[in-house]
């Protein structure tokens, strides 16, 4: 193999107040190479990616840099409250004769950017306005421009739709021909696949495997991350999610002509207990809009809101006293609390249902919490552990904990195993798949049609924040589904990617 | 919980900025149409005279607490700037304008060292040179027994007392330091850092936003305004007076917030700071032209009054 390595790492450990993130890693980054770094939740890889970057110093180890890094962390880390051509060009701002930053040019030169990534919106906007994925496609354009010999990506498609997804392979491999090398870490074995070269695996801060990807078949990369054999991994399928379910005939949750300007009007769904219904649609088709008018936490122009045939106020307490509970899709601001414990931020939601007059029971507690760390597989040194210093994984398995264990009737699950590992990943969905068996009423909605195909037992398709249609049976097909949502945007999204990347 | 509070405060507070001008703009027609003396021109005089001592103090506190911050040394400063500047008038007008400049910097300088270095909270750091600086201002006077004047014929009175058309030189010394301001803010990469360190500052950390040297600066340039307001208020005064600037840091705060600063950082301007200091002057004028009121009173009806106008920010912003 020739070895022209732009970054090189050598027996660098880390260790997190007596926890070992990172024990004697060598690492080596070919110049123009694709090198895909996966592992577990908490295996270390944004840990390794920081010390790469210099925000971490190593307890020992050496690292040589060739050439400019730039980085998108795991993290969406860009500025909310600035604007979105502030938070583009911040450090490197266009000047005027005298010196001062020349803010026409620059919102001119952003949004001249991010229309070859698909964005139009106003660039002078607060960052923070923009969806989550036009966020992440902000930090992309960011880390790109930024003219470096290596680009590092941490879960980058993490909190994109599809099209998205092909957007940013797209750029991936135009950074490629260009000679860039690049770091990929991603949980999605497909886009895996797809692009890289090589692969470094990490399992518990040891690199246990580095070599190429093409030669190393799926389920054994699966086994190397895992830690476990191939035989124990082919006895579970894909996904995990088991046959369809048994559904009353009664809806528990019916929600009629919801509306509020300009992002959906007159949406309707309803879900019978022991139903998981699938919410299918393009970015932007009002998908979490819906979920957050069912629970109360988008103002409505019209509709109501009915559980068990009875009109619930439009307001987040008293959905949840009705029995909804949501997992949102933002889990970073909406929803972890960083500086309380794991336990903590776990019961957070179920503390009414866990106390009598006001006290809670500590055993309970502890009880519920270790149930859940241990299904959930959330590697933590202890329930007391801060929130704060999780991998980005292991912090969203704990926000799906906390609505798990309300115990709701209706459970809205906004994205719930984005960013996730394979192995929780089948965890998560068998869970699902068992609280709709005990009768709890789902509305799942998951960019992965896969998942939604596999654990939805009825779909409904949004387009444009209306209903576009509802999938049942036979129905719940790939084929179906694309053509329901919006059948030329999603036409090449099975063949070779990135082609309509160059049509721009 | 689930909605995104900073997203809707980023709209909202630029609604809130319009509101506290809004609220200027009717506390003036209000209180000219009552009080026909308002309006005269030495009143307006007056006026933006007095707000220009203020006005100085809060360009720099807007930084501060842009940067998620807070700085409660600058009423001590203030003083400890103007017995300072007193005390080197002896020596002449360059001893008397840099000495306060170069020594409340310096403490500044040392709260953002503190702050930034070993990330104490910047409410106990400024706490603790609130009072020092007035520790130091009492050893150096002899508990305030002694009170440095100045001559009236040196260069350095001509600063406070001067005019032009009859508008005293603070008040054009304070209307260019706001313009620096605004465009050090919004036109440079350090006023880019401070709205990112204050926004997001583990996110500022990643984006390569040089973090600890921001707060450095805005702690440090916070410290030489506030000097700089004492020496001002010293050349005015023709002497440097130890018992003002108590609880004067409030004041700061004060008009930063009305202005539509978000106290949480990130987001602010000095426009904004300028029309709460407008607000604060105006209120404080009216209750002088009532003139019968007991100076204690004073202080509650400018309270009620503050109340009031943010209050009517909130129905506004509807
Ligand atoms: N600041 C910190 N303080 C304490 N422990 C930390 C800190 N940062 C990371 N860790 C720990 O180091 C380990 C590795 O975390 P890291 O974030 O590198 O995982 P990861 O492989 O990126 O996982 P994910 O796929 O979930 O993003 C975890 O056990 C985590 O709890
Ligand atoms: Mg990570």
């Amino acid at each position: 193999m020739p070895t022209d390595p732009v970054i090189e790492v050598a027996g660098v450990t880390k260790t997190f107040a007596g926890v070992r993130a990172l024990g004697d890693v060598d690492f080596a980054l070919q110049r123009g190479e694709i090198h895909a770094l996966v592992g577990e939740n908490g295996a270390g890889k944004s840990t390794l990616i920081k010390v790469l970057t210099g925000i971490h110093t190593p307890d020992a180890g050496a690292i040589t840099r060739n050439g400019h890094i730039s980085t998108i962390y795991q993290e969406v880390n860009l500025v909310p409250l600035m604007s979105v051509s502030a938070n583009l060009f911040l450090g490197r701002e266009p000047r005027n004769r005298f010196g001062l930053i020349d803010r026409a040019r620059r919102d001119a030169d952003a949004a001249e950017l991010l229309r070859g990534y698909g964005i139009t919106a106003d660039v002078s906007s607060p960052l923070g306005t923009l969806a989550v994925g036009e966020q992440q496609m902000v930090a992309l354009a960011r880390a790109v421009a930024a003219d470096a010999d290596v680009v590092i990506m941490d879960e980058p498609t993490s909190s994109l739709e599809p099209r998205e997804v092909e957007t940013l392979l797209g750029v991936v491999r135009k950074l490629h021909e260009a000679g860039i090398a690049i770091i990929y870490v991603s949980h999605r074995m497909d886009e895996l696949y797809r692009i890289c070269d090589t692969v470094t695996v990490l399992r518990d801060g040891v690199n246990v495997h580095s070599g190429p990807l093409k030669e190393l078949p799926r389920i054994e990369l699966v086994s190397l991350m895992l830690g476990r054999s191939v035989k124990e991994i082919e006895k579970h399928g894909t996904t995990a999610f088991g046959e369809g379910h048994h559904a009353d005939t009664q809806p528990v949750l019916e929600a009629r002509d919801l509306t509020s300007k300009p992002r959906i009007g007159g949406v309707s769904a309803s879900i019978r207990p022991g139903e998981v219904v699938g919410l299918a649609g393009l970015l932007g088709s009002g998908r979490t809009e819906t979920a957050k008018a069912i629970i109360g936490a988008l103002p409505l122009d019209g509709g109501t809101v009915l559980v068990a045939g009875k009109p619930v106020a439009h307001n987040v307490k008293a959905s949840m006293k009705a029995g909804i509970s949501m997992l949102a899709e933002d889990r970073k601001t909406e929803g972890i609390i960083p500086n309380l414990s794991v336990r903590e931020n776990i019961v957070l939601a179920a503390l009414p249902r866990l106390s009598k007059f006001g006290v809670t029971s500590r055993s309970r507690q502890d009880r519920i919490v270790d149930t859940f760390i241990e299904r959930l597989r959330i590697k933590v040194s202890s329930p007391e552990q801060k929130v704060a210093e999780l991998s980005g994984g292991n912090q969203q398995k704990v926000l799906l904990a906390r609505w798990l264990c309300t115990e709701p009737k209706i459970l809205l699950l906004d994205e719930p195993t984005r960013g996730i590992d394979v192995g929780a990943k089948a965890e998560v969905q068998a869970l699902i798949d068992e609280l709709a068996r005990e009768g709890l009423a789902v509305l799942l909605i998951s960019s992965e049609l896969d998942e939604l195909l596999d654990g939805a037992d009825r779909l409904v398709v949004l387009r444009d924040g209306s209903v576009a249609g509802e999938l049942e049976g036979d129905q719940l097909t790939r084929e179906h589904v694309l053509a329901a949502i919006a059948a030329e945007v999603m036409d090449d999204s099975d063949d070779h990617a990135g082609s309509h990347q160059d049509s721009h | 919980m689930i909605t995104t509070p900073t997203v809707t405060n980023a709209r909202t507070k630029v609604l809130q900025r319009q509101g506290a001008a809004v609220a200027l703009v009717l506390m003036v027609v209000v209180s000219w149409l009552t009080f026909p003396r308002f309006g005269s021109l030495d009143n307006l005089r007056d006026l933006a005279l007095q707000g220009s001592f203020l006005v100085v103090i809060a360009i720099g506190m807007t930084f501060v607490i842009i940067t998620g911050g807070i700085d409660l040394s600058v009423g001590s400063l203030y003083a400890l700037g103007g017995v300072l500047a007193a005390w080197g008038s002896q020596y002449g007008f360059l001893a008397a304008l840099t000495l306060p400049l170069v020594v409340c910097g310096v403490i500044g300088l040392v709260n953002g060292l503190l702050i930034a270095r070993t990330n104490m909270a910047p409410f106990i750091v400024t706490l603790a040179s609130l009072l020092f600086a007035r520790g130091l201002l009492l050893a150096i006077t002899d508990e305030g027994a002694n009170t440095y004047q100045i001559p009236g014929d040196s260069a350095f009175v001509e600063l406070g007392r001067g005019t032009v058309f009859g508008f005293g030189y603070p008040i054009f010394v304070a209307a260019v330091l706001a313009v620096l301001g605004g465009m050090i803010l919004n036109r440079t990469s350090f006023g880019q850092n401070v709205f990112a360190t204050g926004g997001a500052e583990q996110s500022a950390v990643l984006l390569g936003v040089p973090v600890a040297k921001t707060k450095v600066l805005v702690y440090t340039m916070s410290g030489t305004l506030a000097g700089l307001a004492g020496a001002l208020t010293a050349a005015y005064l023709q002497s440097g007076v130890t018992v003002i600037g108590v609880g004067l840091e409030l004041d700061a705060i004060a008009v930063v917030v009305i202005g539509g600063t978000l106290l949480t950082g990130g987001m602010g301007t000095i426009l904004g700071t300028v029309i709460g200091v407008g607000l604060i002057k105006v209120i404080q004028n009216v209750i002088n032209q009532i003139g019968t009121l007991d100076s204690n009173y004073q202080s509650v009806v400018s309270g009620v009054f503050l109340l009031i106008v943010v209050v009517l920010q909130r129905i506004l912003r509807r």
